[in-house]
């Protein structure tokens, strides 16, 4: 479906915390829904907080509690004043007539909201993550409506968030669903095999093209070009020389923090003679 | 800067169950989410050498420290003299009490600089944390080494020794002595397990499909020697610190053993004025108040020197841990090298 307007950049965490609400959700609750919070730019909208608001919600009423949701606006901004509240959140599959009058009551925070939708009771087996902004719509003078537009979505990370990410997800792999940390040479040694297979990936796809059994790829092989050619090509001899240098100072280095760390727990001994 | 320190009937619950355990924390666990909130906060306002600071909520479940959530702390900032950070706690709490979210304070996070963090200020607050909440630790968020490729998260928790010596604020070296705590002792640390529910997993299944492989490999990345510097300066400067100190102690106790000579020659010059005065029948000197006359030299407080030996154990630590990967990594290089 072709989309208009502003791309939504998410981060994982507000996904995260909106999980969690809804995991923490009042009995009978069938949704939970909250604001998000962070920055308009000209092409792109970039949600990097939210928090949940508590809501009741039963078949001809809904009622938001706006007073919560300002106080916890104020206590956010003064820890990043430089977000804004830039719409709201529910989770669930659709977007029901209830949805329009909250959106009327964000529309009166923020100039053109977006409403984040996820499917976290997972009805069509994914959860799907979308987004939307309203349009008027209707003949003008009689009968007027609200339509949701679709806007498109991306998930964006800073680089440590990208490493943090890369670490939850290795929890999805052990039956408790746990990760401890790893720390030192563990951690190169477990970085070291992962290019290790995605080598070895690569290798099984050339060998099936030189066998004949998948046609060739022109693109891929221009990959494939690039990476041989990364590896570069320095004479025997300086490499030695650098590699020998580069060990010297780390080898130094420890020696000398070595030292420190007896000196002391020496001075240590001393003073308590 | 000093953390508030916000107590109300929650540790009055929290102590009350603590009784019942044996034993602090063995464990910490936490929530992948909190992790994510961490590191964006120090992304969002942390830029620059300040460290950013937060409070953790959750749960004490038999001898694991369960943290469900966290939330930031503002910065001290000059021009809100009148920000009253008690007061932004207890409304953060009562909010989050809305929602379902724990309340109950298990203790706070801080951001470090490459590693710095053993310092007066951590040690105050951790030990009114740790006085109100028995099973309280302080998670130290390292942001540059996380950057090159780890998530660098330590909890740390104040030795049972070094809170009574806290507790008696007896910082003087016969104190010191008398516990017979070294620097090795002051902090234990809580091993750390990452735990996801099944809700959070289904989200990771999605962002792997919808988002690209990024640079995932900054942990392979050879270039290290601009943290290497700053670090071997910062353990300059720490041991400069530590050399100045021993210097005082060494001046202290000095003047100390020349005052103790002092006093011997004086009641022995009393002594035998005593002898003669009495040989020739005359009355005694009165005996006077040596202490008054020898003042004691003020000791120096033997508390900054933990510290400071504290902290250059912890960059000597991490300083090991750098080179050793940077070892196996210049070797790797070698072996790709050496097909060529």
């Amino acid at each position: 479906m072709s989309v208009f307007g502003p791309v939504v950049k998410i981060h994982p965490v507000v996904l995260a915390s909106i999980c969690d609400s809804y995991e923490r959700r009042n009995e009978g609750a069938s949704r939970v829904i909250g604001t998000l919070l962070g920055t308009i730019d000209k092409h792109s909208i970039e949600v990097t907080n939210c928090f949940s608001v508590p809501h009741n919600e039963s078949e001809d009423e809904v009622a938001v509690d706006m007073e919560f949701a300002k106080n916890m606006y104020e206590l956010h901004k003064r820890v990043s004043p430089t977000e804004v509240i830039i719409g709201w959140y529910a989770t669930g599959f659709d977007i029901t007539e209830h949805s329009v009058l909250i959106h009327e009551y964000y529309s009166r925070e923020a100039t053109n909201p977006i409403h984040l939708t996820a499917d976290t009771a997972l009805q069509s087996g994914k959860m799907n993550i979308r987004a939307y902004v309203s349009a008027q719509m209707g003949v003008p003078g009689k009968t007027v409506g609200v339509m949701f537009t679709p806007l498109s979505v991306k998930y964006i990370y800073y680089d440590t968030e990208r490493i943090g990410v890369d670490l939850l997800q290795r929890t999805r792999m052990t039956p408790g669903r746990t990760k401890g940390l790893t720390s030192d040479l563990s951690q190169v040694a477990g970085s070291a095999s992962r290019v290790q297979d995605m080598l070895t990936t690569v290798l099984a796809y050339i060998e099936d093209v030189l066998s004949g059994k998948v046609t060739a790829d022109n693109s891929v092989g221009r990959f494939l070009m690039d990476l041989v050619n990364k590896v570069p090509t320095i004479s025997a001899e300086d490499f030695e020389n650098m590699l020998n240098s580069n060990i010297n100072d780390l080898l130094m280095v420890t020696y000398l923090s070595n030292l420190t760390q007896a000196q002391i727990a020496l001075n240590e001994k001393l003073v308590l003679l | 800067p000093s953390f508030p320190r916000v107590f109300t009937t929650q540790a009055a619950s929290m102590a009350s169950t603590a009784g019942t355990l044996d034993s602090p924390v063995k464990q910490i666990q936490i929530e992948g989410m909190v992790v994510l909130k961490i590191i964006k906060h120090y992304q969002e306002e942390g830029q620059g050498s300040e460290v950013v600071q937060g409070v953790l909520l959750g749960l004490v479940v038999e001898d694991r420290l369960e943290i469900t959530n966290c939330f930031p702390f503002p910065q001290h900032t000059e021009d809100d003299a009148d920000f009253d950070e008690v007061q932004y706690q207890m409304e953060m709490m009562r909010s989050l009490r809305h929602v379902n979210i724990d309340h109950l304070h298990v203790g706070w996070y801080q951001s470090t600089y490459y590693g710095s963090f053993v310092s007066r200020a951590l040690l105050d607050s951790q030990f009114s944390y740790q006085h109100a909440i028995e099973e309280s630790v302080v998670l130290i968020y390292d942001p540059i080494k996380t950057g090159q490729g780890s998530l660098s998260l330590k909890a740390y928790r104040l030795t049972p020794k070094l809170m009574e010596i806290c507790k008696e604020k007896d910082f003087t070296p016969e104190g010191l002595k008398k516990a017979n705590i070294g620097f090795e002792h002051m902090f234990e640390e809580v091993p750390i397990v990452i735990r996801n529910s099944h809700l959070i997993n289904v989200l990771m299944w999605e962002l792997e499909d919808k988002s690209t492989v990024a640079d995932k490999h900054e942990l392979l990345n050879l270039s290290s020697s601009n943290h290497l510097e700053k670090s071997l300066q910062l353990l300059m400067d720490r041991v400069d610190d530590m050399s100045q100190d021993i210097v005082k102690f060494n001046t202290y106790s000095r003047n100390l053993s020349k005052q103790q000579q002092q006093k011997h020659q004086y009641l022995q010059r009393r002594q035998q004025e005593n002898a003669q005065r009495q040989s020739r029948g005359e009355p005694q000197l009165p005996e006077e108040d040596i202490n008054k006359m020898f003042k004691p030299p003020q000791p120096p407080p033997r508390m900054d020197t933990l510290l400071i030996a504290g902290q250059v154990n912890n960059y000597c630590q991490n300083v090991k841990e750098f080179t050793s990967q940077n070892l196996g990594k210049l070797f790797m290089a070698e072996a790709l090298q050496g097909h060529n």
